[in-house]
């Protein structure tokens, strides 16, 4: 973050940084006066706005097509960086020839699989050398690196994994071709991709002029190369899409072209929104990954250890991952101690399978269906905050039991009194058998522990007073409950108790009787077990062996703790240090600041430029060095190239900085990992209002999406119905609220900050619906209609799209109804669907169509009365915009 | 007369002794205020933290008299915010004392109409039966095709982005061992 500040240029789109990231923000004030642009690419005009160079108002949904229009505007005009392309990238790279684009296809890749509605990616596999006893496959990338189908892929939404690596490739033989001139290279299959994607093409999907659009082309590409670097930064505005993580891979690819990824000022700044969401991921509660990003095992492709350790990464690969065999071995010995034996494949065998997906929002459906009995909200509030708040509430009254650990007495654990289904009369309280156990947890200050934020910097916060009344830390809690449970099975001989009473469990208590969470984050670190350090704490992730010699509860974690230092809890003042602060917490890997930092220097290991000089290659001590951990090994020079087919660490050139990707260089086509294309081709949302101008494939044909009666969608782009929801509506958070609310919304300095919920609407869409400032509104989408507070205002423009106006209304999310919370409202979810990106399943919630009329919403039945009008006006059915291939008929 | 109200006291001349030229400092400052000392300066401790809402990590200064938190303020030391924090990091001192937070176990019976008390270690051996008995009732041992998944679909999980390392680490571990999958966090979402 801090790093932000030595940029030349911040391109700041799919974020409200200034007023969501708020102290973030002082190093983009800090860049900007040093002499930086800032540009804000956003549908709203917002305080990042305003403190920016320049705002560029965009059709929410269509950012592909503006970031696609950069990288065909530096191709053409030959502006990408060359030394660094050709070095660092996969430009050169030969892709072999069965791959077909989307620009020959309308709109899909080769492979797709009309059944399943995922693709087979093995047709975007590189071509390999044709030497070498391995090499008959022809491809690598493809079935010979681990068959596996991209549907079965999306269902563990095995996207995920990549949050610390690139995926496994059989080896790193492939072919180049460094003149970027072969046809089947991936510099010309990217030329050729992005072709259409102009600066008029721009104007037509995205609302941006091309004045405007050339405006950001020459401030990010003057202010890219040896000299400067560009940053991109991002938010939830990304990553909430059904093609989302394909939102992300786009800045990418300009990334690299411009040679930003590695150096100082540059990258793409991932703004995480919650104090530990990082550290939510890297330590997962998640159902598909397993700490560090180990892909849990799913039934079918890892039903043997054996297989999961040849999926996971391949031996033969370049790089760190080659070595996850020793992560997963590590991980099983910190769970499950003397039971993880070679014998039993370091009980393996204990860990359960996935079959299918099973994220929050299948659960959710499951439970509706009644299918789970047990649900724990763990400081989260769904009723309020998950896409389909009426979907939410409805499924935890189908619940047997609910147990919810929060500081207030949010809208889920109240559903049963005053959800808005009891209104509506679609819940009554006497026939809702939920049972509710509400817990108060403890609050931040009141037990200690590591929160890793949105730079993977874990810092300790020291416990300052004790939990008042019956409040609890989870640590605490779950601690009791796991010894619970371990006592009340203790007889038992069914061997599926076998994995809890195995279960390393003893944890030491500290001096105020609770479980020790120090103890804990030395578990994560992990330790020798045997040999000559037996006992000692692992200095970092190279100790880690696959003989069951070590353990470590979460690789990537695994240095924190080195030497008995809970480096989490440094804290040497930023004014005395330089400002990388590597002494300030710690940062994963290695703390290591910037990743990839090896490409801060050129080829032979010199710094690009004196003013962006980051890590380089000192001849003297022949050792790598600079001003960060370096992300290298630390011994291996510039000019060092392995013998081919060297896997591992050792099979990284002196010149492949992307020491987690499989072949060492940062992709700008992906020939596996990415489930819905090797490259990024813009689609329409589920539900938009506008054709897709590009392919008659209008939505992303892998996305994920549920057509059930109570997830229903409006009509896209020219169907017939698509009028009858004729606004595009987005959903943002304010400063001074946080998500749900469950920590807002009970606080009376913010709730009287921001009492109340409104809408942002451009005076045109006011002028035309009869919206007056300050009155009431009432916003109708296939799913629902929720009223909010008129705010009349220029900081929404109408965008003309396709020669037509476009109006897009704004929607801050913060409110519920309920009776607790010091202000409450209707919710914005409430309007939301559920369709998921099909590489980490998330949600589209940043795009929806709506209409919106003056007046309020009507109360009770008659509020169904409004949705079901909607929806017979529109003639919506159960497969309304949830066809997945609409190539032929252009639906 | 007052002897105190001389003329030096007349609010004007007071401002312009003071050079409080808007009066909004020293010049118009009541006996009470100036007896005031901020809570920072009178806690008995000092506990470094951080920011519990967004994820930039503000460092936080907590201070602690008697035993309770009376002030939260940026940390300085911190090279990320600079002693720098946002409404929400400013307010969280709040979100520790609020008169509205829940510090009791609360009990809702099926069918219920109101809350009612219940002490927490009878909550949690509650807990316990239901987690034991749903993990039975939705256990699976293998798919259709005999292929083991040794797994429970009774039980599920969503859990904030406010969690700490450690805990997120023992709710995996523990729902791993158990065969509970459908663990999730705001991380989805
Ligand atoms: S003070 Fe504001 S900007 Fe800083 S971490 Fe807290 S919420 Fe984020």
């Amino acid at each position: 973050m801090q790093d932000l500040a030595n940029a030349d240029c911040i391109i700041i789109q799919g974020s409200n940084m200034a007023e969501c990231h708020p102290v973030g923000y002082q190093w983009v004030t800090e860049a900007r006066l040093k002499g930086a642009k800032v540009i804000h690419i956003d549908p709203r005009f917002t305080r990042t706005s305003a403190t920016a160079d320049k705002h560029v108002p965009i059709r929410a949904g269509s950012d592909v097509v503006f970031l696609g229009a950069l990288i065909n505007h530096i191709l053409a005009n030959d502006l990408y960086f060359k030394e660094y392309v050709v070095a660092y990238t996969n430009a050169a790279t030969i892709v072999g020839n069965e791959f077909k684009d989307t620009e020959d296809l309308d709109g899909l890749f080769s492979g797709y699989d009309e059944e399943l509605g995922n693709y087979d990616p093995s047709s975007w596999a590189y071509a390999t050398e044709g030497e070498g006893p391995d090499a008959s496959p022809g491809t690598i990338g493809g079935p010979a690196a681990g068959h596996e189908h991209g549907h079965s892929k999306s269902e563990r939404s095995a996207g995920d994994e990549h949050g610390s690596g690139g995926p496994a490739l059989e080896h790193a033989r492939v072919k180049r071709d460094e003149t970027l001139q072969d046809p089947h290279t991936v510099f010309q299959i990217l030329k050729r991709h992005y072709a259409r994607y102009t600066p008029e093409m721009v104007a037509d999907v995205c609302g941006v002029s091309v004045d405007d659009f050339h405006y950001v082309a020459r401030a990010l590409t003057e202010n890219s190369g040896r000299d400067r670097t560009s940053a991109f930064c991002y938010a939830v505005g990304w990553t909430q899409h059904t093609l989302g993580a394909q939102f992300i891979r786009t800045a990418a690819i300009i990334q690299l072209l411009l040679g930003n990824m590695g150096r100082p000022g540059g990258g793409i700044m991932a703004l995480r929104g919650h104090a530990s969401i990082q550290g939510s991921t890297d330590i997962p509660t998640l159902y598909n990954i397993l700490p560090g990003y180990l892909a849990m095992p799913m039934v079918g492709n890892h039903d043997t250890w054996d297989d999961y350790v040849a999926a996971i990464a391949n031996k033969a690969q370049k790089g760190f991952w080659a070595n996850a065999d020793a992560y997963a071995v590590s991980l099983l010995k910190a769970w499950w101690g003397d039971a993880a034996t070679k014998e039993n494949n370091w009980a393996y065998d204990y860990l359960p399978r996935l079959s299918g997906a099973h994220g929050t929002y299948q659960t959710t459906m499951a439970m509706k269906d009644g299918e789970v009995e047990g649900y724990f909200l763990l400081g989260q509030n769904p009723a309020v905050g998950s896409a389909h708040g009426r979907m939410q509430r409805l499924a935890l009254a189908e619940l047997k039991w609910l147990v919810v650990r929060d500081l207030n007495m949010i809208e889920s654990a109240t559903f049963w009194k005053d959800a808005p289904e009891i209104a509506t009369g679609e819940l009554e309280t006497e026939k809702i058998g939920t049972e509710v156990f509400f817990l108060p947890p403890a609050s931040h200050v009141e037990k200690a522990g590591s929160f890793t934020q949105t730079q993977r910097l874990l810092q300790w916060r020291h416990k300052a007073v004790n939990p008042p009344g019956d409040c609890q830390s989870e640590l605490g809690f779950f601690f009791e409950l796991g010894k619970r449970i371990r006592e009340r099975l203790a007889d038992s001989d069914d061997p599926r108790d076998r994995p809890l009473l195995d279960l390393t469990w003893d944890y030491p208590l500290n001096e105020d009787g609770e479980i020790s969470g120090e103890a804990v984050l030395q578990e994560i670190n992990g330790r020798h077990l045997s040999g000559e350090r037996a006992g000692e704490l692992a200095d970092m992730y190279t100790d880690l062996k696959a003989d069951g010699s070590t353990s470590s509860g979460c690789w990537i974690y695994s240095g924190v703790y080195a030497k008995g230092v809970n480096r989490a809890a440094n804290r040497k003042p930023g004014r005395e240090q330089s400002p990388v602060a590597q002494e300030w917490g710690w940062a994963w890997p290695d703390n290591r600041r910037i990743l990839y930092n090896r490409a801060s220097a050129d080829p032979e290991g010199k710094p690009w430029s004196e003013r962006k000089k980051y890590v380089w290659w000192d001849e003297e001590n022949q050792t790598w060095t600079g001003l960060d951990t370096p992300d290298f090994v630390k011994t291996t020079a510039p000019s060092y190239r392995p013998e081919p087919g060297t896997g591992g660490p050792a099979g990284l050139a002196g010149d492949d900085p992307f020491v987690m990707m499989a072949d060492g260089k940062g992709w700008l086509f992906a020939p596996k990992g990415m489930l819905d294309g090797p490259l990024p081709t813009h689609y329409e949302p589920q539900e938009s209002p506008v054709q897709n101008p590009l392919y008659r494939q209008q939505s992303n044909p892998a996305r994920r999406v549920f057509p059930r009666k109570d997830n229903l969608w409006s009509p896209s782009g020219t169907a017939p119905g698509s009028e009858v929801y004729p606004f595009v509506f987005t959903t943002y958070r304010l400063t001074e609220h946080h998500t749900a609310g469950g920590m807002s919304r009970w606080l009376p300095y913010l709730a009287e900050l921001q009492p109340e919920f409104f809408c942002e609407v451009s005076p045109e869409l006011a002028e035309e619906r009869g919206l007056v400032n300050g009155g009431w509104a009432t916003i109708v989408s296939a799913r629902s209609a929720i009223e909010a507070r008129v705010l009349v205002t220029e900081r929404m423009t109408p965008l003309v799209i396709s020669g037509r106006t476009l109006h897009q209304v704004g929607l801050p999310y913060h409110w519920g109804v309920g009776k607790e919370a010091l202000v409450s409202g209707d919710s914005a979810n409430d309007l939301l669907g559920v369709a998921l990106d099909p590489n980490v399943q998330i949600q589209e919630s940043k795009a929806g169509s709506c209409d919106i009329q003056p007046g309020r919403r009507p109360e009770g039945e008659a509020l169904l009365r409004l949705v079901h009008e909607y929806q017979s006006r529109a003639g919506v059915t159960v497969e309304t915009s949830n066809q997945l291939k609409t190539t032929e008929d252009g639906t | 007369m007052d002897p105190k109200r001389t003329f030096l006291s007349w609010p004007v001349v007071r401002q312009v002794r003071a050079g409080d030229l808007l009066a909004r400092g020293p010049a118009v400052t009541s006996e009470k205020t100036r007896s005031l000392q901020p809570r920072t300066a009178t806690a008995d401790r000092v506990v470094q933290s951080v920011c519990p809402y967004c994820a930039v990590g503000c460092g936080q200064r907590v201070f602690v008299k008697d035993e309770r938190v009376v002030q939260i303020e940026g940390d300085p030391d911190s090279p990320v915010s600079r002693g720098r924090l946002c409404p929400k990091g400013s307010a969280s001192e709040q979100l520790v004392n609020s008169p509205g937070r829940q510090t009791k176990v609360l009990y809702r019976r099926p069918h219920g109409t109101s809350w009612e008390p219940l002490d927490r270690e009878t909550a949690i051996d509650m807990i316990v039966d239901r987690f034991i008995e749903s993990r039975r009732n939705g256990w699976q041992d293998t798919d259709e095709h005999g292929r083991p998944l040794r797994r429970t679909m009774g039980i599920a999980s969503l859990g904030g982005a406010t969690l700490d390392n450690e805990e997120n680490y023992l709710i995996k571990k523990l729902f791993t061992a158990a065969g509970a999958i459908q663990i999730e966090n705001q991380a989805r979402i």
